[in-house]
């Protein structure tokens, strides 16, 4: 019995694999539309940006996790998070437990009573124009490549830590099983098979956008015609390409 | 629900997820090292280029810690780095936009500048053992000599000429070493406490306060150990030195935070929670009322009244010792403390001190002692007082 259900299920398995490799050949984007996808695409003439929409944020977790799991990013470290902010009177309540992997546990009734606004913020690498952890690292580790992302070159980190000193937003982290400088890289390796980043992916309620600015789409083409959106530490002049629509005044 | 040391209205201590005090006890010696390196370098300096003559008698003294201390500078960096097989890195693929990437150029040099000069000091020695000698140590003196085994009268003039070039262009090249390290703390506006451009020549002045008061302390203990007669007129002056490099020292330090607190702006928004919350006992009561006020009182009187004697060695050595304390103090408070604003400007990140591994107390220890071994050592090997020859 067990032999026959093994033989069904690597007969299901193959059938699968044959179907779904039929599938792409016959049209190569078939399975990058499925998680988002548009293509292969050319990085070198892109000009990315990230939206992050404020007023879509649930808090719900899902797209920690999924980055957490996309670059197996060590537990107590985060290449993305998302905090809650809760405005009173007296001063902002904040917290991101374990950068909200699990989402929020309820407010304490306390700060419920006093709470004027909750908003949840997601943060991620701003991948900035002029970044300081570029300017920075003393052998050229970090860098920026075509397209706006800031890479770190596996080959090259010293892990001095000189980056993770420079970054204005507190993206950056010394990976200890690697020893070397992380971050947030937008999921350059899905971007450059034409895939979206792992947190835009899942994203329930669209709350995280990214497109080519040359290219504009959907919410991203929304931000930047609307024009408003404003970016995190403005006075830092990093020149930051996470954009966030309606970001609160309280959010550093 | 309300708390008001907290930055910017937080009411919970607010840290970003990622905040860790990644530069920790190595970083904090690193830069007390060189800076023991930079004011060792100038006192021999001063009598090279400046001319003190009191200074003569320790100038050779004074060298030889210079250069013991400089032989551990990088490696507390090497301890800290998390891939340290590429360090030499800095010197194959610098990054010139990065401040860092001077660090293996201007160490490495300043090295070869100490290490020619201190050959230079002691070429005549080295080339009379090397003709004394036999054996392996022999062959050890005489490979010293690169292959020169005369000494005449021109070639000692000479040899001063060069001495004195070294020491003066030394002068810049320590300053430029130790600077350094204020610059990459002071160019970094992601960190309040760090960001301004007092930094450099705060840490280089601290940097000849640690340098000056560690010889004192050195002599009086290696003088009390030979039971040797100690150079009072030598300590009297080096004392005058150190009180008033401390009070410039001292008056830096001050003013960045009295400047920061007047201006009432961004910086102080965090830095005033942070001195007022967990820098309170290091930097208020220890840094500065302690380990300031009082060697200022202490020295100050040892410098401006007439005690002499056993007196003064006490009162210059307790002095000498706080300022000691003082300098470690303040690179803890700038390394550590910048790190505990949290780039969330709305918390504080807890330091824990470790104590073994790679980065803890007992490897600071080691590596804190290793200079003092190292000149223990060469004190064996080579004269560095002239009343103490050395026959190995």
């Amino acid at each position: 019995m067990s032999t026959m259900t093994t033989s069904r299920r690597s007969f299901l398995r193959a059938l699968v694999a044959v179907a779904g490799s039929a599938a792409v050949a016959y049209r190569p984007s078939a399975l990058a539309s499925l998680v988002g996808g548009k293509g292969s695409m050319d990085t070198t003439d892109a000009d990315y940006v990230f939206v992050v929409d404020i007023d879509r944020c649930i808090g719900c977790g899902k797209c920690v996790q999924a980055c957490s799991v996309e670059n197996h990013v060590p537990a107590g470290h985060f290449r993305t998070w998302v905090e809650r902010y809760v405005r009173t009177a007296e001063g902002t309540w904040i917290d991101s437990p374990d950068g909200a992997i699990n989402s929020f546990p309820p407010l304490a009734e306390d700060v419920t009573a006093a709470a004027k606004e909750t908003t949840f913020v997601p943060k991620l690498c701003n991948q900035c124009d002029n970044a300081p952890c570029v300017q920075v690292c003393p052998v050229g580790a970090t860098f920026k490549a075509p397209g706006g992302f800031v890479l770190i070159d596996p080959e090259h980190c010293m892990g001095c830590s000189y980056c993770i000193q420079a970054c204005p937003f507190g993206v950056r982290f010394l990976n200890p099983a690697t020893h070397m400088a992380d971050k947030c890289d937008w999921c350059y390796h899905r971007v450059s098979n034409g895939l979206q980043p792992a947190c835009a992916t899942v994203c329930p309620t669209g709350a995280r956008a990214f497109g080519d600015r040359n290219k504009p789409e959907g919410t991203v083409a929304e931000a930047l015609e609307e024009d408003r959106w404003r970016i995190l530490k403005p006075g830092m002049h990093a020149h930051n390409r996470v954009l966030y629509r309606r970001l609160p005044r309280e959010v550093i | 629900m309300t708390s008001s040391t907290l930055p910017n209205e937080a009411l919970v201590n607010y840290i970003f997820p990622n905040t860790h005090i990644d530069w920790s006890l190595m970083i904090v010696i690193y830069p007390y090292i060189t800076g023991l390196v930079a004011g060792a370098f100038v006192v021999s300096a001063l009598y090279h280029v400046f001319n003190v003559k009191t200074f003569e008698r320790i100038s050779r003294f004074a060298l030889i810690a210079a250069f013991c201390f400089g032989l551990f500078a990088g490696v507390p960096l090497l301890l800290h780095l998390g891939q340290p097989q590429r360090a030499f890195n800095i010197f194959l693929t610098p990054n010139t936009t990065s401040a860092m990437s001077i660090f293996g150029y201007v160490y490495a040099s300043y090295m070869l500048l100490l290490t020619v000069e201190l050959w230079l000091t002691y070429r005549e020695y080295i080339i009379q053992r090397a003709k004394e000698t036999k054996g392996i140590p022999g062959v050890i003196w005489n490979v010293l000599t690169l292959g020169v085994r005369t000494y005449t009268p021109e070639a000692a003039r000479v040899d001063h000429k060069v001495t004195v070039f070294l020491a003066a262009i030394g002068i810049p090249w320590a300053f430029l070493l130790h600077g350094y390290v204020g610059f990459i703390f002071g160019s970094v506006k992601a960190n309040a406490w760090w960001a301004t451009p007092l930094q450099p020549i705060v840490f280089l002045v601290s940097a000849i306060v640690s340098g000056m008061a560690m010889l004192l302390l050195m002599y009086t203990f290696i003088r009390w150990r030979a039971r040797k007669a100690y150079d009072l007129d030598m300590i009297k002056t080096m004392t005058i030195y150190l009180w008033c490099i401390f009070l410039l020292a001292f008056t830096l330090e001050t003013l960045e935070v009295v400047y920061a607190a007047y201006e009432q702006g961004h910086h102080w928004t965090v830095i005033g929670p942070l001195l007022a919350g967990p820098l309170f006992d290091s930097f208020v009561i220890g840094q500065v009322l302690t380990l300031s006020v009082l060697p200022i009182l202490i020295l100050g009187y040892a410098a401006l009244s007439n005690v002499w004697g056993k007196p003064l060695l006490y009162l210059v050595n307790i002095g000498a010792f706080l300022l000691v304390l003082q300098v470690l103090f303040m690179r803890f408070n700038v390394v550590v403390g910048g790190q505990m604003l949290s780039k969330s400007d709305r918390g504080f990140a807890e330091f824990h001190l470790e104590v073994l591994g790679r980065e803890g107390l007992i490897m600071a220890i080691i590596v804190f002692a290793a200079p003092f071994v190292t000149y223990y050592i060469i004190s064996r090997i080579i004269p560095i007082f002239d009343d103490q020859p050395v026959r190995g």
